[in-house]
């Protein structure tokens, strides 16, 4: 369980662009962050900074937990769950093959068929996911990150290919992983509608 | 380390390498005329002929072959370890150099092979060690234009580089022991005379200057481009 | 099962169902063997003399084919990103991959090659080291391979360039193989050149997850 992450004077470049400086923010468990602003404006580095994916140019993130307080980001990345603007999903393998490995690798008792029932894709099950629709996709990448059982989300574009009930979807599981003192932050251009506080790039 | 660092930035890196170069720049010149002139006339060797001129123009570039690959590997290790930024540039400029001594190194050894061997290539383990450096030049070189992050260049070539400069050794040894398994031909070795010797230091100098000031030069430009860039993207 | 045992299961799931790239390897394989002989005649005194070093070189390009995907596929349907924090680190992720690739390529690139040391006339005796070293060697090829993997990953032409950054580094391991072969066939132990191309192996599967690792992480920051 996590206490709360803590961005400190952060910058970010590309290349010889910067994309943001003295950046702060905090967001504590139970809370939800979206990160808004136009494309190009860095809300995706953003994400994969805090994922350790890439270095800050200045400034630091803090994870602090009921053990302590830590700025590595290896040590950061363990507490992830990941949902990029990719699903992450092989055409070849099975809904539930794809969602078995992910369990295993993430070293998670949850129940992989659970979290097929939780995202309605149970009639899915043995379907190659080269025969999902991009919806359907995400929603096993939904339920991916409902299997990875980690209590920091990061989560680029959720709502995207999503239909009404596909979004509600998301939004319950949302609201469920703040519920139960999880952090999420999320790249979005949709209201997350959590109550959540928000930063324009 | 961070003390050195601290002067190696770019800025003082142009004002340094600025004052240097028309010295070095000359003096590389002079080198090179002396060399040759010790070199053209120098005796013709009793085994050789007059073949042993090439060897002025071949040794030194195989030995500035070598010692780039090993100048690479050293500032990739800058760059990796203590992330110095100049260091990339200055690995990245000395890999076309590099590469052009060791093809020169080969052709010239290869021209001297022809009188010598009766052929213009034998697997010989040393012509063929210096083969194999070429490719490796090659490969770094075409790692280097095939990534487009400038960043993401670097840090990938300065990997393929210590991997390179690690397995180097191994690739030599294995080929001496695949020319004692196939009994080819080896380069004759023998004491150099003294009337040799001073035209060959000489040229070994003249090289070393040379690829100093190319070097310089093949930095500074990088450096330029740089700041070019930086000010268009501010413009823009 | 563990989580690098999951990996591994997965990788190979994904080889064997992608258009089976060991029957792809395994033909590119056979199909270099059929053309020397077509190329340099049919005498087969000199085939017997040339199998040893012509199969090597066979088996190290038909492994290298399938080398460019090895994380490139996780790489571009963000796959990878998952992969990389999870728990298992990613020297573990790339010991895996190498484990993975070596039993869909280099496995069966050398149960295959007896069949073809046939065709080449290749004696008993030299086709059993060729075996041997082949299944010593072919690891190697696919722990240096994934350096060269790792190293150009995010790049669209990367299958150009991995064999040109990757094949010098393993002349090494084609001049101990090929040699080891020569040797039986010169009369001579070729224990010499199988205990060096062992320790060629050893060092590069020990080295090359490091160096791999470091290659995928900087390009993740991409």
């Amino acid at each position: 369980m996590i206490t709360s992450l803590t961005a400190e004077k952060l910058a970010c470049a590309r290349g010889d662009r910067t994309l943001f400086e003295g950046l702060s923010f905090c967001v504590s468990a139970g809370q939800a962050l979206a990160l808004e602003g136009a494309n190009g404006a860095g809300k995706t580095s953003l994400l994969r900074l805090i994922a350790g994916f890439l270095t800050p140019r200045a400034g630091r993130l803090v994870l602090k937990t009921p053990e302590g307080e830590s700025d590595d980001s290896e040590e950061r990345g363990r507490a992830i769950g990941w949902l990029g603007h990719q699903d992450g999903l092989k055409p070849q393998l099975s809904v539930i093959e794809q969602l078995a490995f992910f369990a295993k690798l993430y070293r998670s008792n949850a129940e992989p068929e659970a979290a097929l029932a939780e995202v309605g894709l149970t009639r899915q099950r043995d379907f190659p996911c080269r025969y999902l629709s991009a919806g359907q996709k995400r929603r096993l990448g939904l339920a991916r990150l409902v299997v990875s059982a980690r209590p920091l989300w990061l989560l680029d574009e959720p709502f995207a290919a999503l239909d009404k009930d596909g979004q509600a979807l998301i939004a319950r599981q949302m609201t469920l992983h703040c519920g139960r003192g999880g952090i999420l932050i999320a790249a979005t251009h949709e209201p997350l509608g959590l109550g959540n506080a928000s930063i324009r790039l | 380390m961070q003390i050195l660092f601290q002067y190696a930035t770019p800025r003082q890196f142009m004002r340094i390498s600025g004052a240097l170069l028309p010295f070095t720049a000359a003096a590389a010149a002079l080198a090179v005329v002396l060399g040759l002139w010790l070199g053209f006339t120098a005796p013709p060797d009793y085994q050789q002929g007059a073949t042993v001129t090439i060897m002025f123009i071949h040794v030194p570039a195989a030995i500035l072959a070598e010692g780039i690959y090993a100048l690479i590997a050293l500032f990739s290790l800058f760059s990796l370890v203590w992330r110095h930024p100049l260091s990339d540039v200055a690995a990245r400029a000395a890999a076309p150099l590099g590469a052009l001594f060791t093809a020169l190194g080969l052709v010239t050894g290869s021209l001297w092979g022809r009188p010598m061997w009766g052929t213009y290539w034998v697997w010989d383990a040393r012509l063929t060690s210096f083969l194999l450096l070429l490719f490796l030049y090659l490969g770094y070189m075409a790692l280097w234009n095939a990534i487009e992050d400038e960043i993401r260049a670097a840090r990938a070539c300065a990997i393929l580089a210590l991997i390179g400069a690690v397995n180097l050794p191994i690739i030599v040894y294995s080929v001496e022991w695949w020319n004692t398994l196939h009994q080819g031909e080896s380069i004759i070795s023998g004491k150099l005379a003294p009337v040799f010797l001073w035209p060959l230091l000489v040229m070994i100098a003249a090289y070393g200057l040379l690829f100093a000031t190319l070097w310089m030069i093949r930095i500074r430009t990088e450096i330029l481009k740089r700041r070019a860039r930086t000010l268009m993207m501010s413009g823009s | 099962m563990s989580a690098f045992t999951a990996l591994l299961v997965r990788d190979l799931r994904l080889a064997a169902r992608s258009g089976g790239s060991a029957a792809l390897a395994l033909g590119f394989f056979a199909l270099v063997a059929t053309l020397v002989p077509l190329g340099i005649g049919a005498d087969l005194k000199l085939l017997a003399r040339v199998a040893g070093g012509v199969l090597w070189v066979a088996a190290l390009l038909a492994a290298l084919l399938s080398l460019d995907r090895l994380f490139q596929g996780d790489f571009e349907d963000g796959s990878l990103d998952v992969i990389a924090l999870s728990p298992l680190p990613l020297e573990s992720v790339s010991q895996a991959k190498i484990l993975a690739h070596w039993l869909s390529t280099g496995l069966p690139l050398t149960v295959l090659s007896p069949l073809l040391a046939l065709l080449f006339n290749l004696p008993g005796p030299a086709t059993l080291v060729l075996v041997i070293s082949l299944l010593i060697g072919t690891p190697a090829v696919s722990a240096v391979g994934a350096i060269g993997a790792s190293l150009t990953l995010s790049l669209r032409r990367g299958g150009l360039i991995l064999p040109l950054i990757v094949l010098p580094l393993l002349t090494p391991a084609v001049i101990f193989g090929a040699g080891s072969v020569a040797a039986v066939m010169d009369g001579m132990a070729p224990s010499g050149g199988l205990g060096l191309l062992a320790a060629f192996a050893v060092a590069a599967c020990l080295l090359s997850p490091f160096a791999a690792a470091g290659a995928v992480r900087l390009n993740l920051g991409g």
